[in-house]
């Protein structure tokens, strides 16, 4: 069995999609656990959770915010 | 689980009929069942889908697949499509006026976040007011994921590896404590109610049974496998950012951090998977098999405008 390959997906307007990381480390330097096989990192900086995505990406894009 | 109490001759038909073991009962739905969205007939539908996840220990496991029930499942289950059909057809039209990309037309579905609901729970809401949403989400949450589960083998390549790992998500990544349906009955729990599966049913709304047998029948059938991942699409959608404000009312309302937990777990986990279930899994399916593009978007406006009925009621109710 070969380990868990890598992979990172921009999605448009929206997260980058990280696939099999173990570890993340935040602007701060500081480690977060990766505990799903896919995470969503804030790539739009308006989340209130970072370095994950929380949805508020849609709020900056949509008619309704 | 048991039997839970009747609402009307159909549904105490139905009782009687699963607890005796005689489902060969003649008058069963004889002459049409009239509105399908009825108390009576949502309770009976939802019987009927029961007996396919956990059951009831007062029935024959075997009556699963009664020939007479599953023709009676058919009997309240037409209907009850056409319903759906109708009540979605201006939202789906809407959808297809988006252009063509399926995840355009999602997330233009999507769009407004702005739920009345979850705005009340997040401010106004009492902590009775809060249990009672809890209570009538716990008829899904407690089978979380499993309705949209039917799909898997139903489905092939890119949409089903997606699938499967949105699924291991909610399926707790390996750890049983984290199934997403366990969370629930965690929170259930630490907000003083039954935990255990089924407990509700009794005091569950009409438009919360509408909205629970909607998911079985696009799962059960393999023919509505496109709406079966349109509904989760529209639902891992619109959920981050309402969980947020489900947070921020258990906090306001010094409501158990097990209470806490679940929502908070959803705010982040639903960001991944709305990602996952647009993109990854309609996309894929659609792009696989065409013929299914128009079924995601009755999957994802029933998904929205059942939802937002169950909502509803329970404004109502507390108003
Ligand atoms: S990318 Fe989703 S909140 Fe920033
Ligand atoms: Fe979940
Ligand atoms: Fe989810």
């Amino acid at each position: 069995m070969s380990a868990r390959r890598t992979q990172a997906v921009v999605v448009p307007g929206g997260p980058l999609l990280l696939r099999g990381a173990d570890v993340v480390l935040d602007e701060d330097g500081e480690q977060h656990e990766v505990g799903r096989p896919v995470v969503a990192l804030c790539a739009c900086g308006l989340s209130q959770r970072k370095p994950w995505c929380d949805g508020t990406h849609k709020l900056a894009q949509g008619p309704e915010s | 689980m048991r039997l839970p109490r009747p609402r009307g001759d159909l549904s105490a038909q139905l009782i009687d009929a699963l607890a005796s073991g005689t489902p060969e009962t003649p008058a069963l739905a004889a002459g049409g069942i009239g509105d399908p969205s009825t108390d009576d007939v949502q309770l009976a539908l939802w019987i009927l889908y029961e007996q396919h996840y956990r059951g009831f220990e007062d029935v024959d496991p075997s009556l699963e697949w009664s020939p007479d029930l599953l023709r009676l499942r058919r009997t309240l289950e037409t209907p009850f499509e056409a319903w759906i059909c109708d009540l979605t057809a201006t939202t789906v039209k809407e959808a297809t006026e988006e252009g063509d990309d399926v995840v355009a037309q999602l997330e233009h579905l999507t769009r407004d976040q702005s739920g009345a609901l979850a705005r009340h729970l997040h401010r106004e809401a009492t902590a009775e007011q809060y249990r009672d949403f809890l209570v009538q989400r716990s008829i899904y949450h407690l089978k979380e994921s499993d309705p949209h589960a039917w799909a898997l083998p139903r489905l092939d390549g890119p949409a089903k590896v997606a699938l499967a790992e949105l699924q291991y998500d909610e399926y707790g990544d390996g750890v049983s404590a984290r199934l997403h349906s366990r969370l629930f009955a965690d929170a259930l729990e630490g907000a003083g109610l039954d935990p255990s599966y089924g407990a509700y049913v009794d005091r569950a709304s009409a438009p919360t049974l509408v909205a629970n047998n909607a998911m079985s029948l696009f799962g059960l059938h393999r023919r509505l496998r496109g709406a079966a991942m349109g509904h989760l699409a529209a639902f891992e959608m619109t959920s981050s950012l309402p969980c947020r404000r489900y947070v921020q009312g258990a906090e306001r309302l010094g409501l158990d951090e097990r209470v806490v937990r679940y929502f908070d777990e959803h705010v982040e986990a639903d960001a991944v998977h709305e990602q996952l279930a647009a993109r990854a899994i309609c996309g894929s399916m659609v792009e696989a098999e065409p013929d299914l593009h128009d079924d995601v978007l009755l999957g994802a406006a029933a998904c929205l405008v059942l939802e937002g009925l169950a909502g509803d009621r329970l404004l109502e109710e507390w108003r």
